[in-house]
């Protein structure tokens, strides 16, 4: 057991260093947001009406998930440096189980992706978000479980991926799809019926959706059912991921 | 089995109809420096990636230590250290950083883990870099950094793929050193996959000549060099008495090359002399006892083309220089 803990521990020790040393990342996963924030969401906030009376405290959850996307599935996808330069192989021939690297780099993933989300956070209060300590708590909570997904998510693409050239695809097909989809930067309310289907089948949309219930009180559905869902898709997304990694080939 | 450190039987590696590793048989002693010897693509690198369990095997089976590679892998993979032939350290973490991280994974006692990756630090010359990234490091700091990983979990068998690939001959000879005392202090065996033939002939107990996937030769060097008839004698000059030279009972052949003669003579050192006697007034004289260049010659037909790889190893380099993370 002692082993086991070690051995996750190592992989996330590697993922924590890397995160540290990698400034340029954090930069961008923080200064994405503002941008959006404030050009995006100051152009658009005024010629739109939402349920908030300010449009841009209404995008700004969507701000917290967005980073939660980008950084999760660019680090998942970035094993695909390890694999070329044999990295992969060290981790993978030491006597650790796929399913222990796999966990332990999840748990890397969700780290970066949740102290960027806290750095974040911050901001938002001088940004005037009307936090209070339990909307604190519900939006760390939600910020968890939406991470503990989205990290797999990328793990399993940059399992399946065989070189850097397809971190462009990832970028297009995946990355903004689910950023664009899932409702951070208008209401869902109105939507032609194939957007609404594909808006609901991204998990980005519950967190979303139960982000902004947490923080500014409106939402599309309750809390609690948002939370459901997107520990739903983290189960669906963490079985894949394992069996992803088992089979992964170098 | 048997005690041995190393039991292959029947190995195979198919990728569709290319056969990589073709029934590969070998045993490899205890305290063993066990060279595998062959031209790039010859299967060397295949072969130790199914020992150390990176890659199934498509038939047969190996035992390390008798734990077999293809139901007891996790047995497999504690037992053995692994040097890559490509770096495989994080150029972002510093030398120290890496080699915790590898002892974390291999479960060594977490008391013990500063005291032995000070002393593998010690053994290879980097105890003053400890601290820096390795992105700091040149090629064969790299190199002896991963070795030392290699051995901080102190494994029984070790494998070496082309340690000393794309490094400069000091730094080669240099490594070569650090491995030949290794293996004095540790008792540890070996296994090394080299294509420079004076790297297995220097270093090596014993050498296995593989090409395009099979064992075709395995031996010690010398009795490998031995295997070779005779020496070769190169000759230049005028008037040079050939019909003379025939008559010796010790000359098994005569060819000529351009305007030099060679000859192919049992035991030159003792017969020089006799040689020069009879030939008359030279121009040049070229003596060359066999190598295993000579001896992979004799049993393939071809050259180890040992320049090879410079493209390849050009690449690694500009791989490594863009590897941001």
């Amino acid at each position: 057991m002692i082993k086991l803990f070690k051995a996750i521990y190592a992989i996330w020790y590697r993922e924590f260093k890397v995160f540290q040393r990698e400034k340029s990342r954090i930069i961008s996963s923080v200064f994405l947001p503002l941008f959006w924030y404030f050009i995006f969401g100051g152009g658009m906030g005024s010629m739109t009406t939402v349920k908030t009376s300010n449009y841009q405290h209404f995008i700004f959850p969507g701000f917290l998930a967005m980073t939660i996307i980008f950084s999760s599935l660019f680090n998942g996808a970035y094993i695909v440096w390890d694999k070329k330069v044999d990295f992969l192989k060290e981790v993978l021939i030491a006597p650790i189980s796929r399913t222990t690297i796999f966990i332990g780099k999840v748990l890397g993933g969700m780290t970066d992706a949740l102290l960027q989300a806290c750095i974040l956070l911050v901001i938002g209060i001088f940004l005037g978000i009307p936090f209070t300590f339990i909307s604190v708590v519900l939006t760390l909570i939600m910020l968890f479980f939406f991470a503990a997904g989205l990290a797999s998510l990328g793990l399993i693409i940059g399992s399946f991926l065989e070189s850097p050239e397809g971190f462009g695809l990832v970028s297009s097909f995946v990355v903004y799809p689910l950023f664009l989809l899932s409702g951070a930067l208008y209401s869902l309310n109105n939507l032609s019926t194939w957007l609404q289907v594909l808006t609901h089948a991204d998990p980005a949309t519950y967190a979303v959706d139960g982000l902004r219930n947490a923080i500014l009180g409106v939402s599309s559905m309750p809390y609690i059912t948002n939370l459901g869902i997107v520990v739903a898709f983290d189960i669906g997304l963490i079985t894949i991921g394992a069996w992803a990694f088992r089979r992964m080939k170098i | 089995m048997n005690g041995q450190a190393i039991f292959i039987k029947e190995l195979t590696k198919k990728y569709d109809d290319v056969t990589v590793v073709n029934t590969v048989n070998l045993s490899i002693a205890k305290g063993e420096i066990f060279g595998l010897l062959g031209p790039n693509g010859a299967g060397k690198t295949t072969l130790l990636m199914m020992l150390s369990t990176l890659v199934k095997p498509s038939s047969g089976d190996a035992f390390i230590k008798d734990y077999s590679i293809k139901s007891q892998p996790g047995k497999v993979r504690s037992s053995i250290g692994m040097v890559f032939q490509d770096p495989s350290s994080d150029e972002l973490l510093s030398g120290y950083e890496n080699l915790k991280l590898h002892a974390l994974m291999y479960d060594v006692p977490y008391k013990a883990i500063d005291n032995r990756i000070d002393s593998v630090l010690s053994l290879v010359d980097l105890m003053n870099r400890k601290n820096d990234q390795v992105k700091k490091y040149s090629g064969g700091m790299r190199r002896r950094l991963e070795i030392a990983r290699g051995l901080l979990h102190e494994p029984e068998v070790l494998f070496l793929d082309e340690p000393t690939l794309g490094l400069d001959p000091q730094t080669r000879e240099h490594i070569w050193e650090y491995i030949e005392s290794l293996a004095k202090k540790t008792g540890m065996t070996i296994v090394v996959t080299t294509h420079y033939m004076e790297e297995a002939q220097n270093l090596c107990d014993r050498v296995a000549i593989i090409d395009n996937g099979k064992i075709i030769a395995l031996d010690t060097p010398e009795n490998l060099c031995h295997q070779v008839e005779g020496d070769t004698i190169a000759l230049q000059g005028k008037n040079l008495r050939i019909e003379d030279i025939k008559k010796l009972d010790f000359i098994k052949g005569i060819e000529t090359d351009g305007d030099r003669i060679i000859l192919k003579v049992v035991n030159s050192g003792k017969n020089l002399q006799q040689i020069l006697k009879t030939v008359g007034d030279i121009d040049f004289i070229e003596v060359h006892s066999p190598d295993l260049n000579d001896v992979f010659l004799t049993y393939t037909g071809k050259q180890m083309r040992e320049g090879e790889g410079g493209l390849m190893e050009h690449l690694r380099t500009l791989t490594s220089a863009n590897h941001n993370k």
